[in-house]
């Protein structure tokens, strides 16, 4: 446990050193949210106003791209010396990852209280009790464990820190194909049945749900069960993995 | 035999499919020594220091590190033993005292013993100054000081360095050497690699010479010169013909030819009677050889009578072999 929160620590720091990465995880959010709300949101009728709709999507979306920081660093680390000696020091992988995931979490919080502020100012109006706020906090928070034990999953599998930013594209996306920026009526026929089944549609539906005081339905069991599912899924896998590099 | 052994490896093997990288190694390295693992890139060096550290599983072989195997009782391994690799294990985006205290804390000190041995330790490698710079900033030498820092957080009673001098400059590496024979003073024992003959010579109490993945001669350093080649004859001939006409007739026996140069040595026990003997028989007419030299043997000509070519040093200071 302490080795994690030391770890926690380790990645934390590195995170806010890293200017770059901190510069796009913190105003690519608020750059996404003006450009749909300004130059899509015009044509895309949702019937409410467009920034009301859209500010869950582009959260998850940020989300998806700050994944992608995950993988590369855990990818980072794997090449770099400094993994054979946590190894050696016998440090275990979940200790190594849950640094990197509690970074990426950090960061997220930062963009996502950005992304709502700016999003108040342009006219996002909420419309929300303190336990609907909590949900919507669990199921984004859900979400972002969910992709980023996944990201780092993929940051092991990934032979170089390139590879690793080429898979988390898949899931940085996935909120396109789904109801966070368009409703799913609009679409063809053929990629319904994708939008409405695969993971971000249910969050997306969670989150606005609560955040507008409108029914939420399955959609919160659902969006739970995801999220569970491929975060579980990732820890494991990447447990194994981390495991498997002593070959 | 009888004292104690902290590193003992027998007939260590392990492939990558139909690449052979070790073909059976054995090491024996009593507690309190330096012991160094002698030979080329891509000898094996590596291969064998990261399965000694429970990085790495063997395909054969079995090794006992600090008295622990490597294969049963890994946990133990490890917390006897610290690893310095080839490339610095250190963050850049921290600084030297960051680096330290986080490897402090994950050796399992408190927060206060992790601050006050970081501080020891930059005083000790010379790093205070750059304490609380990023290590992003350093030299190659500083980082390699960082780095072997880092290993000694807590007193590992075994400690390994792969290859800790490749890359630096004369100077950074002298200051390296020192390091290294001030550990041993502490009663640790030292498993060093290195491709530079000169660095065994220096620091090493045993010397394993790695080729190919086989341990083709162990010894201390003097030994190893003696037993292998006391002196060395180095004869310049007068041309081409006279150059080959003495490769033949040395045979087996011409090491370090040179063709370029019209030069060939051979080993020698030094006296006027072998040396007088030697050009009598290799030159009988006494008209091929024009200038000889009397070389007294280095580790490159060990490694040359044993292999058949030099440990290939990127950055030879000398032209001469």
């Amino acid at each position: 446990m302490s080795d994690t929160l030391t770890m926690v620590g380790r990645c934390v720091r590195l995170s806010t050193r890293n200017i770059e990465a901190m510069m796009t995880a913190l105003f690519l959010p608020v750059m996404l949210l003006l450009l749909f709300v300004y130059l899509f949101g015009g044509a895309i009728d949702t019937g409410t106003k467009y920034v009301t709709y859209v500010v869950p999507g582009v959260i998850l979306l940020c989300a998806g791209w700050s994944s992608a920081t995950t993988a590369v660093t855990v990818s980072q680390d794997m090449q770099g010396g400094i993994i054979d000696r946590f190894r050696s020091m016998d440090i275990g992988g979940v200790s190594v990852l849950s640094g990197h995931v509690a970074a990426s979490i950090a960061r997220n919080a930062a963009s996502t209280v950005l992304v709502l502020g700016v999003a108040l100012l342009v006219g996002f109006r909420p419309d929300a009790g303190p336990l609907a706020w909590l949900g919507a906090v669990g199921i984004l928070l859900s979400f972002v464990l969910a992709i980023t034990w996944l990201a780092a999953a993929i940051g092991l599998l990934a032979k170089t820190p390139e590879a690793a930013s080429g898979f988390t594209f898949f899931v940085a996306f996935l909120p396109y194909p789904s109801s966070a920026f368009v409703p799913i009526d609009t679409m063809p026929g053929w990629l319904q049945g994708f939008a409405r089944h695969q993971p971000v549609t249910p969050v997306t539906e969670t989150v606005r749900g609560l955040l507008l005081d409108l029914p939420v339905g399955n959609n919160a069991w659902w969006a739970l069960a995801w999220c569970g599912g491929i975060a579980a899924m990732s820890v494991i896998l990447s447990a194994v993995l981390f495991q498997r590099r002593i070959r | 035999m009888g004292e104690p052994l902290a590193v003992e490896a027998t007939g260590l093997a392990k492939s990558y499919g139909p690449i052979s990288v070790l073909a059976g190694v054995d090491i024996a390295v009593p507690q309190g020594t330096v012991f160094s693992l002698l030979g080329p890139n891509g000898a094996g060096k590596t291969t064998t220091v990261r399965i000694l550290a429970t990085l790495l599983r063997p395909d054969r072989g079995q090794a006992r590190v600090a008295g622990f195997d490597i294969a049963r009782e890994r946990r133990q391994v490890r917390r006897s033993i610290s690893l310095t690799g080839q490339y610095a294990a250190v963050d850049e985006l921290q600084t030297g005292e960051e680096n330290l205290r986080m490897m402090a804390r994950l050796a399992g000190l408190d927060r206060r013993a992790a601050r006050r041995r970081a501080a020891e330790l930059l005083d000790r490698f010379d790093l205070t100054g750059a304490a609380r710079r990023r290590v992003g900033t350093y030299s190659g030498g500083m980082r390699r000081r960082l780095d072997l820092a880092a290993s000694l957080v807590v007193q590992p009673s075994v400690i390994f360095l792969d290859e800790p001098t490749t890359g630096l400059d004369p100077r950074s590496r002298l200051a390296m050497w020192q390091v290294v024979t001030d550990l041993v003073g502490s009663g640790m024992t030292v498993f060093l690699t290195t491709q530079y003959l000169e660095e065994a010579d220096r620091l090493a109490d045993k010397i394993s010479l790695i080729d190919a993945g086989r341990v083709v001669a162990e010894g201390t350093p003097a030994e190893l010169k003696q037993r292998f080649a006391d002196q060395r004859l180095e004869l310049h001939l007068v041309d081409g013909s006279a150059y080959e006409e003495v490769v033949r007739r040395l045979g087996p026996r011409a090491i370090a030819t040179n063709p370029a140069q019209l030069s060939v040595s051979t080993a020698t026990d030094g006296t006027a009677l072998h040396i007088r003997a030697l050009l009598d028989e290799v030159d009988p007419d006494h008209t091929a050889v024009r200038r000889f030299a009397v070389h007294t043997a280095t580790l490159d000509d060990v490694f040359l009578a044993l292999t058949g070519h030099t440990a290939t040093s990127p950055e030879k200071e000398t032209a001469d072999v």
